[in-house]
């Protein structure tokens, strides 16, 4: 019997050290954390997609509670209400944002761009552009090689087999930019999502020469700045013979693109226009952004 | 045993179709684009506009920055635009369009035959003829010979190697240099010598060119300090640390460059050009070109003017086979297929392979078998197939640890894999890259 009472005496007496000793050390070293960085990050989407410019949630709600103030700081993928949250989790204000959406700015498809030359190497977009142009003759569009795909974690941008061009699935982009930065080509851009998904973009990134740029495909922006001259806002510029829409302009008053003898600017979720519209128009509505 | 550098190696096949085909020059075309870059650097700015006359050997792109090489123009005539225009990058660059117009040359070239030997230049007088002429690395790399021969502070060589390997398949051009200009090539490194200040030079010639050998090692007997060795037949022998490894047994670290183990290397087609610069006031405005392939009707050695359209030389070769599936500039190891041939002839066209239909074709990727065939092979004693995952997976941090900089992109990996991966492709992507992530922390 006083073997047992033994054993458990002694095995008591140290299980009483050990856990004075884990004590006194767990309080020693105590790591301490503001509680409402916990509190941030539940709040937070936890996609740890990146698209904040901070290595994942965790990062980002270090950054929220550190900041003084949350003007530069935004998350693309909860967007408004999830900022506001964490704004009210930190008795700051958030920033107005509008939410963006990726566009990829290339309608070169196979019908419209014919291909020039057959690339078998690796099947990637920035070993391509590091070895030519691309197999067209254009050598600023889309390669077609997806990148961009393997760059998104939220499966909201694929190659389409037809055209051989990316599309974004607009329920599902959150705007993080992994796609942005993983094309070689700066094709792909973060835009206003506009009221009811509507946006106007000029979907070509050809700096050639416009007689050069429409012998190599049949949508790309030529450089004629006649959607310059239409615009009442003021909000289309023209560098290296290409147009550009500042969307933080743009009214989408949907005068630019009759205009362009190329098609080259694209209208995306409007409804039809109700004076007839040319026939060529209403072909580009399906190949969304 | 003959010589060869130690670590890796392959041995494809040699076919030299075009060997002993004496170098025919190509008649001049009736215009020609030069593009203003045409080595590693900056591109030069123009110094001609439309409508300007300009002779052969006229100046007309002015190098910015130490590292890049003044263009000339290689044609007499007008200057038609400067335009943008394809070069063999894929890519549109800046370039001068000439309307061609007789012959005329510049007044201070001597365009004879007649060996010059005697020469009372300094060594910095000759650096500087060098620099003025836009002398490149001829072997391919087209990085400015003045800068290489220029050694960083501190450093001294002490060994002058020439580069007359030609490991790459198929290309003939610096071989039959070396046949028909031999004399002109001595005189070439003795001068370089003068600029290095050094008493030692090697020529390596690799053993499948026995006559360019036995040539040289005959002519070399008037030339004190100037030595034939003799190769073991291996590719990448012509890389300059695989040569400096075959020639002297040292082994350049890895990162640094060949100065630091006291040698320099030149190819033969740059010291030749050189001799001619120096000798002969004539800057680089031509180069030999081996048009070459297994269905070419004439496989041949040309010497074309820089910015002659390369389907000019393909039709001097009996025209674009009609089995042509890839057309490369360069060798078939290092070279870069064309994504089309109406491009010009620059300053490292070294040769123009055109490559039938069914060996065009890539064969499909399969799985990685952990074979360790790229290991064995890869000249730099590195491990190719996890420089590729770890590209593939962005492990940008251990790659750079696994030394992804010095690959040399001699293609030996790709070349062996027994299940086609494109081992290099994505090598030379991470290199990029991880050169990149390098040059911004020093910023």
């Amino acid at each position: 019997m006083s073997v047992i009472l033994t054993a458990v005496a002694t095995l008591g007496a140290i299980g009483a050290g050990s856990a004075g000793i884990l004590y006194l050390v767990s309080q020693k070293f105590k790591v301490v954390e503001d509680p409402r960085i916990q509190e941030v990050q539940d709040a937070l989407p936890a996609a740890n997609c990146g698209g904040c410019g901070f290595p994942g949630c965790a990062a980002f709600a270090a950054a929220c509670v550190s900041a003084d103030s949350l003007e530069e700081l935004s998350c693309p993928v909860g967007g408004q209400e999830t900022m506001d949250r964490v704004a009210a989790i930190l008795g700051q204000t958030a920033s107005k944002t509008t939410k963006k959406i990726a566009v990829v700015r290339c309608s070169g498809s196979c019908e419209e761009r014919p291909r020039q030359n057959l690339y078998d190497g690796a099947s990637k977009c920035s070993i391509a552009a590091a070895l030519y142009g691309g197999d067209t003759g254009c050598s600023f569009g889309c390669l077609g090689l997806g990148d961009c795909v393997d760059s998104c974690t939220f499966d909201a941008i694929h190659i389409n087999p037809v055209t051989m061009l990316p599309e974004v699935v607009e329920d599902t982009c959150t705007a993080c930019g992994a796609c942005v930065k993983a094309c070689p080509k700066d094709i792909i851009e973060l835009r206003k999502q506009g009221p009811k998904s509507r946006r106007i973009y000029v979907s070509c990134v050809n700096k050639d020469k416009g007689g050069v740029a429409r012998k190599a495909c049949n949508v790309a922006c030529i450089g004629c700045s006649k959607c310059q001259q239409v615009c009442p806002f003021d909000a289309i510029t023209m560098e290296n013979n290409l147009a550009y829409i500042i969307d933080d302009k743009c009214r989408l008053c949907r005068k630019c693109a009759p205009v362009c003898p190329t098609n080259s600017i694209l209208e995306l979720n409007f409804p039809p226009r109700k004076e007839t519209p040319p026939a060529a128009k209403e072909k580009e509505v399906p190949i969304t952004a | 045993m003959l010589k060869s550098f130690r670590i890796g190696g392959i041995h494809p096949k040699e076919n030299k179709l075009s060997a002993g085909m004496a170098i025919q020059p190509i008649a001049v075309p009736e215009q020609v684009v030069i593009p203003l870059l045409q080595h590693i650097g900056a591109p030069c700015q123009p110094v001609v506009k439309k409508g300007d006359k300009v002779k052969v050997g006229s100046l007309i792109g002015k190098s910015v920055g130490f590292v890049s090489a003044q263009i000339h123009s290689s044609v007499s005539g007008t200057v038609l635009k400067i335009d943008k225009a394809m070069d063999a990058s894929g890519y549109k660059r800046d370039a001068v369009f000439i309307k061609v117009e007789e012959d005329v040359w510049e007044e201070q070239i001597d365009r004879s035959d007649e060996l010059v030997t005697a020469c009372s230049l300094t060594p910095k007088e000759i650096l500087d003829k060098i620099a003025a002429a836009g002398i490149v690395g001829m072997g391919g790399a087209t990085f400015p010979t003045h800068v290489k021969l220029t050694p960083p502070p501190g450093m001294k060589a002490e060994l002058l190697i020439i580069n007359g390997v030609e490991c790459e398949p198929y290309l003939t051009s610096d071989h039959q240099l070396m046949m028909e200009k031999s004399d002109e090539i001595l005189v070439g490194i003795t001068l370089v010598m003068r600029v290095l200040n050094v008493q030692r030079a090697i020529i390596g010639i690799e053993n499948n060119k026995k006559d360019a050998v036995a040539l040289f090692t005959r002519k070399v007997a008037a030339y004190p300090g100037i030595e034939v060795q003799p190769l073991k037949v291996q590719y990448p022998q012509g890389g300059e640390k695989q040569l400096i490894d075959a020639l002297t047994g040292r082994q350049v670290p890895s990162g640094a460059l060949p100065i630091s183990v006291g040698a320099v290397v030149q190819n033969v087609g740059t010291v030749f050009a050189i001799y001619e610069a120096v000798q002969k006031n004539k800057p680089l405005v031509e180069r030999v070109v081996t048009v070459t392939g297994k269905e070419v009707q004439r496989p041949c050695n040309l010497r074309a003017r820089i910015g002659t359209p390369l389907t000019k030389l393909i039709d001097a070769a009996g025209g674009l086979p009609e089995s042509t599936g890839k057309v490369i500039s360069g060798g078939p190891m290092m070279g870069k297929a064309l994504a089309s041939i109406d491009i010009p002839v620059t300053k490292g066209t070294s040769g123009i392979l055109i490559v039938p239909a069914p060996e065009a074709k890539r064969r499909e990727m399969k799985d990685c078998i952990r074979c360790g065939k790229c290991v064995q092979v890869c000249p730099m004693g590195l491990n190719p197939t996890l420089l590729m995952t770890l590209t593939e997976y962005e492990v940008w941090d251990r790659a750079e640890k696994n030394a992804i900089t010095d690959c040399i992109e001699c293609g030996s990996c790709s070349y062996t894999c027994p299940a086609y991966r494109p081992l290099l492709d994505y090598i030379r992507l991470g290199k990029s890259k991880v050169n990149g992530i390098i040059r911004a922390r020093k910023n």
